[in-house]
């Protein structure tokens, strides 16, 4: 597994744990291990981002960073499109 | 709002094309117990919801199921790409190509267009949690079905994928509703409707 490979699969686990902490807080909204788990996988993420739209164009519309000369968000593979994640 | 992020939530990538599965995965799209009706349910029940962990779990549920219904139409896309006349007249799928050629439109295995009367939302918070519930094992149900039906490991993995995500929510929405009801008169869950009643609740 190449590099962006990994870095793909570590952001969509981290965003999975996310999720899922996300659902259990909103029925134990008060939890503290859940909490701290959260902000853990969070800053993780938070780092990971940044690369991979360094290298892969915007994750999300509001990217921080996008190319001066292109708006790359149109650009494909889009998720859909099998075999190519970025 | 919704803010889009350009990913599956879990990947999808099928080999090989198969139109005779895809029609029968497409129910997962737009059938009775589909992802398309989860995400309207759960995101037209939150308003007349009472309190505020369950707008929450409905606001966030009914958002990845929005997710869910990109995976299927996604496995419904990869399954019908680069087809022939002639595959598309021997695996059947002919009926549904004459309409929509190889686009994905919400229909049921059986060929019914999606419909609002697969939903329920009633206004009152045990009868909605209730319905929620029944949904969530509904479509387990119908990813065991299709688990019974199909062999390719390539469609196979994000179906269990799917199938782990409706007991996951299943025990969500059975969490809310020890809320609720904890919130009600023990004597009585019915004396009133916390949806509509004013100064309902113990």
């Amino acid at each position: 597994m190449d590099n962006r490979s990994a870095l793909v699969r570590r952001i969509h686990a981290l965003d999975f744990a996310l999720l899922e902490l996300n659902l259990f807080l909103d029925t134990h909204p008060e939890c503290e291990e859940a909490l701290c788990k959260r902000r853990e996988y969070q800053m993780e993420r938070a780092a990971l981002i940044e690369t991979y739209e360094a290298q892969c164009g915007p994750y999300v519309v509001t990217a921080q960073h996008v190319q001066d000369n292109r708006w790359s968000w149109v650009d494909g593979p889009w998720p859909w499109e099998n075999g190519r994640e970025c | 709002m919704w803010q889009y992020e350009k990913k599956l939530q879990y990947p999808v990538n099928i080999k090989n094309p198969n139109p005779k599965i895809a029609q029968l995965v497409i129910s997962q799209f737009g059938g009775p117990d589909g992802e398309l009706g989860a995400s309207m349910r759960y995101l037209s029940q939150r308003y007349s919801m009472p309190y505020d962990e369950l707008r929450a779990i409905l606001t966030d549920v009914g958002t990845e199921e929005l997710a869910h219904m990109e995976m299927v139409s996604a496995i419904v896309y990869q399954l019908t790409r680069n087809l022939t006349p002639d595959e598309i007249k021997r695996s059947g799928f002919d009926k549904y190509f004459v309409d929509h050629t190889s686009a994905v439109y919400p229909i049921a295995a059986s060929s019914l267009p999606w419909r609002a009367e697969y939903i329920g939302v009633k206004g009152d918070v045990i009868t909605d949690l209730h319905e929620d519930l029944g949904a969530e094992q509904k479509a387990r149900t119908t990813y065991d079905n299709l688990l019974r039906l199909i062999d390719d490991p390539d469609v196979r993995d994000p179906l269990k994928f799917l199938r782990q995500r409706e007991i996951v929510h299943y025990q969500r929405f059975g969490e809310g509703l020890r809320l609720a009801t904890e919130r009600l008169n023990s004597k009585n869950f019915y004396a009133c409707n916390p949806s509509f009643d004013k100064g309902c609740g113990k």
